[in-house]
């Protein structure tokens, strides 16, 4: 494996950054995204020039049960509660210094997914960022050219979503004409 | 978007009004490798704005994957890249098991290399044919290519059941061991292949034709492709020494002895990308021949326990695919089944930069550049 960043000096230069110890990775906050992103390609010490992975996940409110032991002995069980949101997540390397990866997220509303994008720090976001919008629905400011890109243009809804429900008939469409549009305008649809 | 399209309607020519005509490449056509479309604005035959356009063969394979446990999507990811199927299990298995403790025996180590360095071979060569096909080069070239990979897809088939959807590889070793006598055929296939590369550099990397059709077409600059995230060969032929088999040394690739072919300048051109894979083939049988010398006789798969459910975690896994970095991150909840499950597709990045190497081009060199970046529309799609 190449070696890794640290990121100590990332927290220090930008306090409003996290860090996540569970998964190993920056949280930025979505306003100074490109900022920060481009402080971490640039600086002579992290020189992050490579963005290999862009990704969307979606987190639904769920619960997690850990059964613990407590002081006197008796199994008790703890409920973690994940709250619901979107997230980016950038993976990062340095081709210059051959590091990485190191690992960058954007916390987002998941009712209303706005993000910033880092198409002007790193091209490789152009087509991944979005793949993000078409499958996720993220709307991320910012972006030159967002359109949908897997999906065709008329569909509707975002499928990587985790309360994604299909259609029943993708190819269906009331073809609007005679008798067939007239029902149709009664309110009478066809399957 | 960096290079910018002249945006003009109405062109004034010689007192004449004329205007830019557009026209759409594809899906059905010869040169795109599949169902790709170009949207290419031409002035004259010079291409003046391009637009990819593709997303026909998806199947939305992450939300597969995420429906199902871990195993049930390695032959899956068989479908991929279906030229590599090998290099394809060997990124998820290496993601899947950075996400519990797994040790996995030497002779596993040394198939898969072995797999993935045969799959190497497989791919260029038949990349070759085909780049030379859309030169017009109509079917010689790309007979000689794939009568050899004809006897590689055969060593496929009798290691692993099939020829090209091969899923013979497990999280913790491989599905099942080679056949007696496989490693000797092996041998014999791969001591064959430096005659036949002979053979084929005589015949194109000096052929005129090929030279001019070839230098000097799709610029691609240093700058820009690291910028891009280009990966494999067409970042090497912009002059970048960057192999992920050299930076990460997964598997056992510190053991070898192989060089990185790369261009000794800042930009590549579509010749620049032919060579560089000229040359990994080369490589290749150096890594091969090492590696059919040091392979012993063991197990083949570690202790990977019968229900691979991995505690709340997320790992990154990456190879040098044939066509780049093909990656698969994957997000573990705890239970059997992955929270989140992403394939990094190095031809679906590549096609990043094509509107830039394209503009200012003919027509007709259009195709050769979409040739040179060496896609597959299993992967960009997915």
């Amino acid at each position: 494996m190449s070696a890794p960043v640290n990121h100590e000096p990332v927290l220090q230069r930008f306090p409003e950054v996290e860090w996540d110890e569970e998964f190993g990775t920056l949280i930025v906050p979505v306003a100074k995204a490109a900022e920060v992103a481009t402080w971490l390609r640039d600086d002579e010490s992290f020189r992050l020039d490579y963005c290999s992975n862009v990704t969307g996940i979606d987190y639904l409110d769920r619960e997690f049960k850990e059964k613990i032991k407590n002081e006197e002995g008796k199994t008790e069980t703890i409920i973690h509660k994940d709250p619901a949101r979107m997230e980016v997540v950038y993976h990062l390397y340095s081709m210059e210094k051959r590091t990485g990866p190191l690992v960058m997220r954007q916390r987002l509303e998941r009712d209303k997914p706005e993000a910033q994008s880092l198409t002007a720090v790193w091209r490789s976001c152009e087509l991944q960022e979005r793949e993000i919008f078409d499958l996720y629905g993220v709307n991320f400011s910012g972006h030159p050219d967002q359109r949908r890109i897997l999906m065709w243009d008329e569909f509707e809804g975002h499928p990587m979503r985790k309360d994604y429900v299909e259609p029943f008939d993708y190819e269906w469409e009331p073809t609007p004409h005679d008798e067939i549009l007239e029902k149709h305008q009664k309110g009478k649809v066809i399957f | 978007m960096t290079a910018a399209a002249p945006n003009y309607e109405l062109i004034q020519q010689d007192g004449l009004e004329t205007s830019l005509l557009e026209v759409s490449m594809g899906p059905h056509h010869p040169s795109t490798h599949g169902v790709f479309r170009m949207d290419v604005k031409l002035d004259g035959e010079t291409v003046v704005d391009l637009k990819p356009v593709f997303g026909y063969l998806h199947r939305n394979h992450e939300k597969l994957a995420e429906n199902m446990s871990y195993l049930a999507s390695m032959p899956f990811t068989d479908r991929l890249d279906y030229f590599n199927s090998m290099t394809n299990n060997w990124a998820y298995a290496l993601a899947a098991e950075q996400l519990i403790e797994i040790e996995i025996p030497e002779r596993a180590e040394y198939l898969r290399v072995i797999m993935s360095e045969l799959t190497r071979l497989v791919n260029h060569v038949s990349l070759v044919g085909f780049f030379v096909n859309d030169l017009g080069a109509l079917g010689t070239p790309l007979l000689y290519a794939f009568r050899e990979r004809e006897k590689i897809l055969d060593l496929f088939e009798q290691a692993s059941g099939a020829r090209m959807m091969c899923n013979y590889f497990r999280f913790g070793g491989l599905r099942c061991d080679v056949p007696e006598g496989w490693l000797d055929r092996t041998r014999e296939v791969v001591d064959r292949f430096p005659k036949f590369l002979d053979e084929y550099e005589k015949l194109l990397c000096e052929n005129e034709i090929i030279l001019s059709r070839t230098q000097g077409v799709g610029n691609l600059s240093k700058e820009l492709a690291v910028s891009a995230g280009i990966t494999g060969p067409m970042l090497r032929a912009s002059g970048v020494n960057y192999d992920i088999r050299k930076v990460d040394r997964y598997g056992i690739y510190d053991r070898f002895q192989f060089q990185v072919p790369y261009s000794k300048g800042d930009v590549g051109d579509c010749y620049d990308r032919f060579m560089v894979r000229m040359l990994e083939m080369r490589e290749s049988i150096k890594i091969l021949n090492q590696a059919l010398d040091g392979i012993e006789d063991g197990p083949i798969m570690g202790n990977a326990g019968k229900v691979f459910k991995p505690a709340k975690a997320e790992s990154y896994g990456r190879v040098e695919a044939p066509k780049g970095e093909l990656g698969f991150y994957l997000v573990a909840d705890g239970t059997p089944k992955p929270y989140r499950f992403r394939v990094r597709p190095p031809s679906f990045i590549n096609l990043t930069v094509l509107r830039d190497m394209c503009i200012g081009q003919q027509v007709a060199d259009a195709v050769i550049i979409l040739g040179s970046i060496d896609i597959v529309l299993g992967e960009v799609d997915r």
